[in-house]
């Protein structure tokens, strides 16, 4: 199954981007610390974000599904603007690359899929509760896979997967309640 | 959600004074406070409404919908219910959870509720004549059933006559039902075999674009949050009330009603800055729900009243009562599409009037939303990638269950006190909430179990959860603790919902019923609430 754009868009409705931003508002390469005078303060910028989120959506993602890069970018426009939001998943990919850079000589986004899967594993963010004051692993969790997760399953392709077009926090309308299976 | 620093400013700009010369204080800005404010403000008087909790912004509620999904937070924190404003005590033989049963705010708990909507059958209004225990309300069904249509018309019912057990109607519902549900078709089939006749559901939901707001969207997270504003809550009629001239102070608890022998004379409640405020009126309407309605009256206190204001009965905070519910789960071998909308199509209300001493009224509930949502199973669990996928397939699908709402009795020993111990914030003591079920309620509900398990075993379903006697919960209707009456000794307001005690106090709100039956109150409550506007009026 291919993800577009469109079914970021719509990911991105349910869940509230903050305002009225779609997608195409964000402007990329702001933010973090990838400009010269920026501080060193550990928060990854939008192209580390970007690269870390779409290697570990890759290993989170059922393999059905394709044509992620994508569909990872446009939804993290979006959540990227919610500030305090925001903060938290720079926060969180940076540290998590941190952690990669110790463990495995590279961030998240260079290592291959089983490295990151184990990575997510040995970070503890399978067994986490997600919450997004809390340990890195539940951090980790929260900010990174249950993102990437949320972004997924609260959209109709996502849903679909799972037989269900109109999953909770999508307004998919009060026709699919009374249908059987399609 | 904005940040602390926002707040600040926020509060600095807000001017939280009173105002001068008010006809009426209505204290409390949920439905039954919403509905008497726009009334009366509509009508021309000067109205100040109080509410202890803050004004939410609606352009957070898609936030807030995202932490109604994810597990990172529980259901008080989707309204920012808890901490030590909301301190509060459970003594007791049932745990009372009461911060997931209110919502402090502009709105009132209608920002959290369900949305299920209906009338009290004729014979609630007469428990003790009719099924031999409880006690009759001072009024009947028939003085209500103009107010039920215009309560109907003000939250925006849909709804369809369909009902062969109900009370009788005069006029349509304002809008036309939601349709059933594809699992409604299942249990139809089953229940057809058994003789039980299913019928469409009240829901104070827009099944069509009505009075300004959007028909439902299909979010799906209609309790604790509907983003689109297609169900109703109470901030429909405060801001109704603005608009005809009220003038809504939020984060002003009161604290105290400060009063003669006979009247309220002024309101003083506290303000986020850390001032004390008096707030004078010609009258006062109570309508801070079945909890805080009885512990305001218990803190204002006097020489005149030791017990609590309009306490010469003794009967404030006593009688507490909820719904308990009863329910019945499982798994059919096909799919059921459940999950899609956050609220039910049908029920059945064909063992309701059977009710006696023994067993009380139930109605039945056919769930749209059983077993487990996809989204909220994604975010838990150690798995992810294609293991994820195949348990979401296998636990989503299948699930079928039916609800029950079961009436308590009223009982003098289930009731609202005043914490001794525990203070809130503004070292006010928290109330307690000493909650008491009794063996009818727990009867009924076995029997409620029993109809459940007959139609389920009828529909072919492995049975895989129950909620009965000593796993039930209440349905957070808090009713009953400053019951009507004719008799001063014997209640705490009269049939107008006027105090006996104060010539201008009015009480609004499901603290009134003096029985509950098993209907979800609100449609009451805001039926009784247009009847306090009218009694204000006349006596202004
Ligand atoms: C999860 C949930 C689901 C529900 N589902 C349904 C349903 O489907 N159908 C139904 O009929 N009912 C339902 N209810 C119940 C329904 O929400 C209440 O019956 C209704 O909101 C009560 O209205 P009220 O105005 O009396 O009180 P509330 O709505 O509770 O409002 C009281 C207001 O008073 C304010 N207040 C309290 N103390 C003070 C004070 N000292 N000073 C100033 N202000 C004060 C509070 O801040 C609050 O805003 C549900 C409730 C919950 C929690
Ligand atoms: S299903 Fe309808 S009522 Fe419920 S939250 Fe969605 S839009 Fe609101």
């Amino acid at each position: 199954m291919e993800l577009t754009r469109r079914d970021a868009a719509a990911a991105l409705a349910a869940l509230g981007a903050g305002g009225a931003v779609g997608y195409a508002a964000h402007e990329w390469g702001s933010g973090g610390d990838d400009s010269p005078d920026a501080p060193d303060d550990g928060l990854a910028t939008d192209e580390e974000v970007r690269d870390a989120l779409v290697a570990v959506a890759e290993v989170v993602y059922p393999s059905a599904v394709s044509g992620i890069a994508a569909f990872v970018e446009s939804f993290l426009a979006g959540r990227l603007e919610r500030e305090d939001h925001g903060r938290g998943v720079r926060e969180t990919v940076g540290e998590l690359d941190e952690l990669a850079s110790e463990w495995y000589d590279g961030p998240v986004a260079e290592l291959d899929p089983e490295d990151r899967d184990r990575l997510l594993r040995e970070v503890g963010a399978d067994v986490a509760d997600e919450n997004p004051e809390g340990t890195t692993a539940e951090r980790v969790r929260y900010y990174v896979v249950n993102e990437l997760l949320l972004a997924l399953y609260a959209s109709p392709r996502g849903g679909e997967l799972v037989g269900i077009e109109n999953p909770q926090g999508h307004p998919g309308g009060t026709d699919t309640y009374q249908r059987g299976t399609p | 959600m904005s940040g602390p620093a926002t707040n600040r400013a926020r509060n600095r700009a807000v001017d939280r004074t009173p105002v001068d010369g008010a006809d009426v204080c209505v204290i409390g800005a949920g439905p039954a406070g919403g509905l008497v404010a726009a009334r009366l403000a509509d009508a021309g008087y000067d109205v100040v409404v109080l509410d202890a909790g803050p004004r939410f912004d609606p352009g957070d509620r898609q936030e807030r919908m995202e932490r109604a999904i994810r597990p990172a937070y529980d259901r008080p924190d989707v309204w920012g219910v808890g901490g030590e404003r909301d301190a509060h005590a459970a003594t007791g033989e049932w745990f009372y959870p009461l911060n997931h049963a209110r919502v402090k705010g502009v709105g009132g708990s209608t920002l959290h509720w369900q949305g299920m909507v209906m009338r009290l059958h004729e014979a609630d209004f007469n428990s003790r004549s009719e099924r031999g225990v409880g006690v009759d309300w001072p009024i009947d069904y028939a003085d209500l059933r103009p107010y039920y249509a215009e309560a109907e018309r003000e939250l925006g019912v849909a709804g369809a006559d369909d009902n062969p057990f109900g009370p009788p109607r005069e006029e349509p519902y304002p809008m036309p039902a939601f349709p059933p549900s594809y699992s409604d078709s299942l249990f139809a089939a089953a229940c057809e075999e058994l003789g039980i006749s299913m019928h469409s559901v009240g829901n104070a939901r827009n099944s069509e674009t009505y009075d300004g707001r959007s028909e439902c969207v299909g979010y799906g997270t209609c309790q604790p949050v509907c983003p689109s504003g297609a169900k109703y809550d109470a901030t429909v009629h405060v801001e109704r009330a603005e608009q005809a001239g009220a003038t809504v102070i939020d984060r002003a608890p009161v604290q105290y009603l400060e009063h003669s022998a006979d009247a309220v004379r002024a309101a003083e409640y506290a303000t986020p800055d850390g001032e004390t405020h008096r707030q004078e009126a010609e009258a006062f309407v109570v309508a801070c729900g079945g909890v805080e309605t009885p512990r305001l009256l218990l803190l204002s206190e006097s020489e005149e009243y030791p017990g609590g204001l309009a306490n010469a009965s003794g009967l404030v905070g006593k009688f507490f009562m909820d719904h308990l519910f009863a329910g019945t789960g499982g798994v059919l071998d096909e799919p059921t599409r459940q999950n899609h909308v956050g609220f039910i199509t049908s029920e059945s209300h064909q063992f309701y009037d059977e009710a006696d001493a023994e067993v009380g009224p139930f109605k039945l509930e056919f769930f749209n939303y059983a077993g487990p949502s996809p989204v909220e199973l994604a975010l838990t669990g150690d798995d992810w990638g294609d293991a994820l996928l195949e348990r979401l397939n296998a636990e989503y699908g299948d699930h079928v269950a039916v609800g029950a709402l079961v009436e308590q009795l009223p009982r003098e020993d289930s009731y609202v006190a005043l914490d001794p111990e525990r203070t809130d914030h503004l070292d006010s003591p928290v109330p307690d909430v000493h909650w008491n079920v009794g063996d009818r309620a727990l009867e009924t509900i076995e029997r409620a179990n029993q109809v459940q398990e007959q139609i389920l075993d009828e529909l072919g379903a492995e049975v895989t959860w129950q909620a009965g006697p000593d796993s039930t919960g209440p349905a957070y209707h808090h009713m009953g603790t400053t019951r009507m009456g004719n008799d001063p000794e014997e209640s705490v307001v009269d049939p107008q919902c006027r105090t006996h005690d104060l010539d201008n106090c009015w009480i609004a709100g499901s603290s009134v019923f003096p029985t509950g039956g098993a209907m979800n109150p609100t449609l009451t409550i805001a039926a009784l609430a247009l009847r306090v506007a009218e009694d204000i009026e006349r006596s202004l």
